[in-house]
């Protein structure tokens, strides 16, 4: 049976790892600043008592003044699952570390993102559309996007 | 070393083994894969963001389209997502009809991947004639249970959309006790087969390590010897209540991938079996009004479905419809590791591969 780690006591194993990447949290869920997204990965991935060895999955919400980035994790060795989330501000360009490093996983859900949403991921090496087309105007998923007149 | 030209050829996106409009960009030295890569996009629908301008109820017509071969558990896991959202009780004969229409869901969907891997290894039409005529009878079952064969939309938020008819449970009996025969029929036909056996066993393995850091889920993961199955991981619904086994293998290859998936319809049956015999009488859904407005917030519902882990993160902002659908999808991320598992083989071995692993292009694109 997996155990759903609360943003508290995540937060508690992170912060000393990694001092600074804590920016807040409530019930199941814990925000981190974008700049740190990829040593925190690096932590929980490694770190004895956590190993999470699963990235489920990647969302991105467009909350019009900023993205948030949502991370769900799972442990299989240690029967974990957590979730931590980013707020990354702008939209002209935002950007955040990209995980493909320590979770290959992550390497088509990050270019679904970019694709879809329009945000970038610093060091992904093949970051380009990956459900559109080459050429195409616009990220559809954002809020704000508009159809072309045909 | 290099023992002649490399030539780049495009696989797809209308090649019959892609089972769908998927393209392989292959780069080959003589028959050997030196490189590939994928080309996705070519079914993409735009089903998250359709999902932001329905009401919650009406998602669930779009959940039916996404892997076409599953819907059953495709609307499961979203309305479980739903569900999580404002805390909704199912009644408990709900629960037991929605496990029913998901094993049968399940065993349906083997069915499909072993009869098309069998058809792309070039036994032409007989196996998969043989796996189609029992899908058949699962899909004569959807049909009682609400209408509609594929585009089942049979879940609703709460429950399910309408109690079983009285004739479905004696053509439930019938398919549950002729269902082993069958199986035993194909491993028979199948698994005996030394053509089979030697084209399947010990190619294109991936190991459980890098199955994992690649986000592989379902057969495929457990076919690496690695137990990890949802519903026994993260029981939801009412899956503790069962008894049944997770079926492993033990190199990661194409053959465990294939072999793994005609044990788990014996699972299925086993689960099934006791549905029958557990289930009672009551409601099947909870009263919960047409255009229902979850309270503001998110939750990550997920469930085991034949692919792997299918799942739904879904925020709601306290309105009719939801914020944002993000589906994360088994089949698309199950490709993850397809560079590492094809490189160095030959041609015909990514075709057997791509079947093994079992892709749904209305999952993959979306």
């Amino acid at each position: 049976m997996l155990t759903y780690l609360t943003g508290e006591s995540l937060a508690h194993q992170i912060d000393s790892a990694c001092p600074g990447a804590v920016k807040t949290w409530d019930g199941s869920d814990l925000w981190v600043t974008p700049e740190s997204v990829l040593d925190v990965s690096n932590h929980m991935a490694t770190a004895p008592g956590m190993k999470f060895d699963l990235l489920n999955s990647i969302s991105a919400v467009d909350y019009i003044d900023h993205f948030e980035i949502v991370y769900h994790l799972t442990s299989t060795s240690e029967h974990l699952s957590a979730v931590f989330k980013a707020k990354v501000y702008g939209r002209e360009k935002p950007a955040l570390p990209s995980v493909i490093s320590v979770w290959q996983g992550a390497d088509y859900q990050e270019r679904e993102i970019w694709d879809l949403m329009g945000v970038a991921f610093e060091g992904h090496p093949n970051l380009k559309r990956i459900m559109l087309w080459d050429g195409y105007e616009g990220h559809p998923l954002r809020k704000d996007y508009l159809e072309p007149p045909r | 070393m290099s023992l002649s030209e490399p030539i780049t050829v495009n696989v797809g996106p209308q090649h019959p083994s892609t089972h769908g409009v998927f393209r392989l960009r292959v780069t080959f030295d003589g028959e050997l894969i030196v490189d590939l890569e994928p080309v996705f996009g070519y079914l993409h629908r735009g089903s998250e963001k359709l999902a932001e301008e329905r009401t919650y109820t009406q998602v669930i017509t779009l959940t039916d389209r996404l892997d076409y071969v599953s819907p059953m558990t495709n609307n499961q896991a979203y309305v479980l997502a739903c569900e999580k959202l404002s805390q909704v009780e199912v009644p408990e004969r709900g629960s037991y009809l929605r496990t029913i229409a998901a094993e049968l869901q399940r065993i349906a969907s083997h069915l499909v991947a072993t009869g098309f891997l069998l058809n792309d290894l070039g036994a032409l039409a007989t196996p998969l004639m043989y796996c189609f005529r029992e899908r058949e009878k699962i899909l004569d079952l959807f049909e009682m249970l609400c209408g509609a064969r594929v585009t089942v939309s049979y879940m609703r938020v709460g429950g399910v959309f309408q109690d079983a008819p009285s004739d479905f449970w004696p053509a439930f009996k019938t398919f549950l006790d002729e269902m082993p025969h069958y199986i035993d029929e194909y491993e028979q036909l199948l698994v005996g087969n030394e053509i089979l056996l030697t084209r399947l066993k010990g190619g294109n393995t991936v190991s459980k390590e890098q199955a994992l850091n690649a986000s592989i889920t379902g057969p495929v993961l457990r076919s690496t010897g690695f137990s990890w199955d949802l519903r026994k991981v993260d029981p939801y619904e009412i899956y503790d209540r069962f008894d049944f086994d997770i079926p492993v293998g033990e190199q990661g290859d194409n053959f465990d991938r294939f072999y793994i998936r005609l044990q788990e319809m014996r699972e299925s049956l086993r689960i099934l079996n006791q549905c029958f015999e557990q289930i009672g009488p009551g409601p099947v859904r909870d009263e919960v009004p047409y255009l229902y407005r979850p309270p503001a917030g998110d939750s990550y519902g997920r469930v085991e479905s034949p692919k792997g882990e299918l799942g739904f993160y879904l925020v709601s902002d306290g309105g009719i419809a939801p914020y944002r659908c993000k589906i994360r999808s088994p089949s698309l991320l199950n490709l993850s590791a397809i560079k590492e598992m094809l490189v160095g083989w030959k041609l015909a071995d990514m075709i057997v591969t791509l079947g093994s692993i079992d892709i749904n292009m209305g999952e993959v694109d979306r």
